[in-house]
Order: structure tokens, then sequence, then C-alpha cells
């Protein structure tokens, strides 16, 4: 009832009684009001995102084919966890978001600290990087597959003017591993830059001025005063990066297909329900993977927190 | 700022630059230049075009296809945060905290791993293989974002502007089509621009969705472009199909880019 109790002063009160009258009917009418409007969210959340979830533990306790009739069968699903394929998948996945996360997110830091200082011809440079970040994930996955895969490509050509002769770019788990971080720090590495920017932009420059009078030099500035007061922003931008990366799909589905032991997770558990077509044990996969990435962002929140 | 670091802030920031753009513009480059482009010849032209607007069920299928799709889910995202965000803004009703955390617990559950079950639900409630169906779910997936943006909107509002339309006889239903709408509507803009670019780009869920080739989106099409068993790849029509595909988000995004940097100043994405 905060929204009354402010109000009240600053609302014509002619006559006590009925204002009071005046104010529950209000108050009923707002409540209402507020149903009907939160309503279209409601629905769509507790029928796309709710339903789905407890869906998604109920079919992973399921034999579940693509086509057919579903039956329960107890735990057996789970066994997909125990899968090499899969295992593999986890160990790859792993792999490539650790390497993501850190050079992404070291070219993004070094990209924020070039154009967080507002100067002239800094707007543009800021667009240039970001752009990349509105062309879609499947989009430039294919882009750079012509870029891989063309002879005549300028990739390819810069790598003959170096004399290190013809580079199969995705033709081994390394090879592929190296491109696609690659791309994504391309495609990425604006996205999280603009991030960063704003939290640098946040820290007051009276601090910097501070510590200068101090005696500290910019090597000094960085690690004791930048680095601390970014923490909640260097936090957030390691959750989306984490968990974008621990999730990929688009990228190596396009660029490699999964070969080369390149499959990552989810990848897994596409082949799961659309090749093998048992959506049980693609579902006890998911539930799986929900279950890690709480507890990893529930970890990392809660960081997030603490640096504010 | 001495003038020297000045000149070498200009020789990093456009030599960076120009590296990032090198990507698209040899995407570009190549979708105009060919082997097979003007009769045969090696040469400039639109020949890749033309091969890419006949391919599968047609170039102006697939376009259409990704901006039903687009639509609804910007439509669906910014009709539902709006009144939702109005609603836990301004009007106290029953549950209020419970629909907020559960919204942004979108946010939590990685959404490929929920696209297995709704594949099921939707089939259930009679949306597989739809572009409606596909658009309603891409709209889910941006109401924790939506909802946080035009919260905050609403918030931001002075609350006497609410009260002088209660005042002047409004209802605080119409109060907010007459007088508010207005204040949130750079809100309402960058909503739809993450929303836009979301749905326009989004592949798997398409992928996984939609099996009617005539229904699919650009991404998807362009995948089986790329992946098609048929022969070679025809990396041409493949650029072709890049560029046709990035060019609307790359000038949605420059002409509304104040809108959305918004999207990262306000805090919404912090959660």
């Amino acid at each position: 009832m905060a929204t009354l109790t402010r109000a009240r002063p600053r609302t014509p009160t002619p006559v006590a009684p009925p204002d009071r009258r005046r104010r529950a009917t209000i108050a009923g009418a707002r409540r209402r009001l507020g149903i009907l409007y939160a309503s279209p969210m409601a629905l769509l959340v507790v029928v796309l995102f709710v339903i789905p979830l407890v869906l998604m533990v109920w079919m992973s306790f399921n034999h579940w084919p693509l086509l057919g009739a579903s039956a329960p069968n107890g735990v057996e699903n789970y066994s997909a966890l125990q899968d090499p394929l899969f295992l593999r998948a986890i160990g790859f996945t792993l792999k490539y978001t650790a390497v993501t996360t850190v050079v992404l997110g070291l070219v993004a830091f070094g990209l924020a600290l070039l154009v967080q200082e507002a100067r002239p011809g800094v707007g543009a440079y800021r667009t240039a990087l970001f752009l990349p970040s509105v062309v879609g994930l499947a989009s430039t996955s294919l882009l750079f597959y012509g870029l891989f895969n063309t002879e005549a490509s300028p990739l390819n050509g810069l790598v003959d003017f170096l004399g290190l002769g013809p580079v199969d770019w995705l033709g081994s788990t390394d090879n592929a591993l190296a491109s696609t971080v690659g791309m994504i720090t391309w495609r990425f590495a604006g996205f999280y830059m603009l991030i960063l920017m704003t939290g640098l932009q946040s820290i007051d420059p009276v601090l910097y001025e501070a510590a200068r009078a101090d005696g500290a030099n910019r090597w000094q500035i960085l690690w004791r005063v930048t680095l601390p007061l970014l923490r909640p922003t260097l936090a957030l931008t390691m959750v989306l990066s984490l968990t974008g990366s621990l999730l990929a799909f688009d990228q190596f589905f396009i660029l490699t297909g999964g070969r080369h032991e390149t499959a990552t997770v989810v990848i897994s558990v596409y082949r799961e329900a659309f090749l093998s077509q048992d959506l049980g044990r693609a579902a006890a996969v998911s539930v799986a993977i929900l279950a890690v990435l709480i507890v990893v962002n529930g970890a990392q929140l809660r960081l997030l927190r603490r640096g504010r | 700022m001495s003038r020297a670091r000045t000149a070498g802030f200009h020789v990093t920031g456009s030599a960076l630059a120009v590296l990032f753009l090198l990507p698209m513009l040899w995407t570009l480059y190549s979708s105009v230049n060919s082997r097979r482009a003007a009769d045969g010849e090696p040469g400039w032209g639109l020949d890749n075009y033309e091969r890419l607007a006949d391919y599968g069920s047609g170039l102006g299928t697939y376009l259409v296809n990704t901006l039903v799709v687009a639509v609804v889910a910007v439509a669906v995202t910014v009709v539902a945060t709006t009144l939702g965000g109005y609603a836990l803004a301004r009007l106290r009703f029953p549950g209020h905290n419970l629909l907020f955390i559960v919204t942004l617990a979108i946010l939590m559950v990685p959404y490929t791993t929920i696209l297995v079950p709704l594949y099921i639900l939707l089939g259930w409630i009679g949306l597989q293989d739809s572009l409606i169906g596909l658009g309603l779910v891409l709209a889910m997936f941006q109401l924790p974002f939506g909802l946080f943006m035009m919260r905050s909107s609403f918030e931001a509002l002075p609350r006497e502007l609410e009260e002088a339309a209660l005042i002047d006889g409004c209802t605080p239903g119409s109060a907010l089509w007459r007088v508010l709408l207005r204040g949130v509507l750079p809100g309402v803009v960058t909503v739809g621009l993450f929303s836009f670019l979301a749905a326009w780009n989004e592949f798997v869920a398409p992928l996984i969705f939609l099996t009617d080739g005539a229904k699919f989106t650009l991404p998807v099409a362009l995948f089986n472009l790329q992946s098609g068993s048929l022969g070679s790849v025809d990396f041409e029509a493949l650029q072709a199909g890049v560029v046709t595909s990035a060019l609307p988000c790359v000038v949605v995004f420059l002409l509304l880019q104040r809108h959305y940097v918004r999207g990262f100043t306000s805090g919404a994405l912090k959660g």
C-alpha cells in the first residue's frame, strides 16, 4: 500500500468517509488491473517455461521416443551421462570454455581500456568494434566457414604470404578449437567491451586522481584501483561468457558438425534427441546440465554480490 | 594528453577497427564477385544472389518466415513486458513478487536445455512446426531482460505524472495509455530492438522446431545450403546469404544505436 500512503497528502480530500471508501475501491481496481496486466506475461512464463521445466524432469524418467508412446523407465536415461561420447563432449566443452573465457576476457578488457575515454573519433571505433556483435552467431559461423574454406580468402592469403603453407583451419581438434575461439573473439569482443566500458566509466575519477597524487604509477592504478572496483562488472562478464561457452552449439554445429571430437555438450543433447530419437535420454542430460549451471551461476552471483 | 599518445590511440584504434570490419567487408566483396558471375565469366555481378534467390523454397519465402517469427517475438515481448512492467512497478497485486522471481529465473535456466520439452509441449498445443509457436518461445526468452527494462522505465517516471493524470480523470488503465507510454517509449524501443536481433538471428530453436522446409527461417535455410549433401558447397551463394541475413541487423543497429547502448547502461543486464 506504499502507493496510497505516499499519495495521500497530495490527493484533494474534501470529506473523510467517502474518500476512504473511494480509496478502497481504487486499491481494489488497481489490484484487479495489476492481475489483468500481468496475465499475458504470467501466461507465457507458466506455459512456455514452468510447464516445460516440469515436463523435462518427468521426461527424464521415461522412455520417450521421438515418435510413439512413452513409458516410465526409472533412472535408466541417466546412464546417458556415462556414455563415453558424452564424457568426451564434457571434456571438450570445458576446454573450449576455459580458453574462450580467458582470451575473450583479455581482448575485451584491452578494447574497453582503449575506448573508455570520451575523445574525438572514439565513437566510430566503438561502433566498428561492436558491429560484429549484431551479426547472428549462425551467420558469423557461415561467414567464417567461407573464410576458412575458400582458397582465395584473405586468411589463406595471409598464411601464404607468411610462407606457412596451406592451413587446414578446421581439420583437427586443436585447429578447430583455435579457429573457433578466434571467430568467437571477433564476434563477442565488442559486446563484452561495451559491458566493461560501462563498468569502467562508473568508477569515480576522483579515485584515480587521489591514487596519482599518492604517487601510484599506471600499473599500480590498474591493479589497486581499477580491477577491484570493476569486480562486479568482471563477475557479470564471467557469468555471461561461461554460460554462453558451456552451452556452445551454433559455432561447432556449423563449422565442424562436431567432427574431429569437437562435439559440445549441447550437440550431444541434440544428437541424443533428434538423431538417436531418444527424447528421454536428451531430457536426462538436460536436467544434469541445468543442475550444474545453476550451481555455477549461483556461485558466481554470490561473487557478484560480494563485490558490490 | 600528449600529441604522441593521441596519435598512438588513433593508430591502434583504426588498425583494430579495420581488423574487426575486414571479415564483413570480405563477405560483402565475395557475395558480388564470382567465378560464375556475369554469364559464366568470372567478375562482378549479382549472380550469387540470383542463385540464392532460387535456392530451396526461395529466398523470399525464408525472408518472410524469418520476418514473421521476428514480428511475433517483438510484438509479444513488447506487449507482455510493457503491461507486466507497469503492473510490477505501479500496481500491487497478489503474487507480484513470485511472478518477478519466476520470470527472472528464465535467465538462470540455460535455454537450450528446455528446447526438448518445449518441442513436445508445442506439439500438445498444436503449435508444432509453426512460426507463431517459434515466435512465442523466442519472446519468452526475452521476458527477463524486457521486464527488467520496462519495470525500471516505469519506476523512473515521476509518480506525480501518474497522479496528475488520475486527478484529471484518468483511470490507472487510461493513465498508462495516454500519459505514461510516452515516457517509457525509449525503453520499449530498446526491448523491441534486443528482441528483434535475437529472433532474427536465432538458429537452434528453429532448427529443432521447424521440420517443413518451406517454413525454415533464413539461418536454418543457409545452414542447409552449407551442409547440403548434393555435390560441393556453393560458397559464393552462401556469402550472399550471410550478407542478406546480416544486413538488416547492421542497418537497424546503426539507426537505433543509442537505444541499444541503453540496454547496457540501464543495469538490466546485471539482473
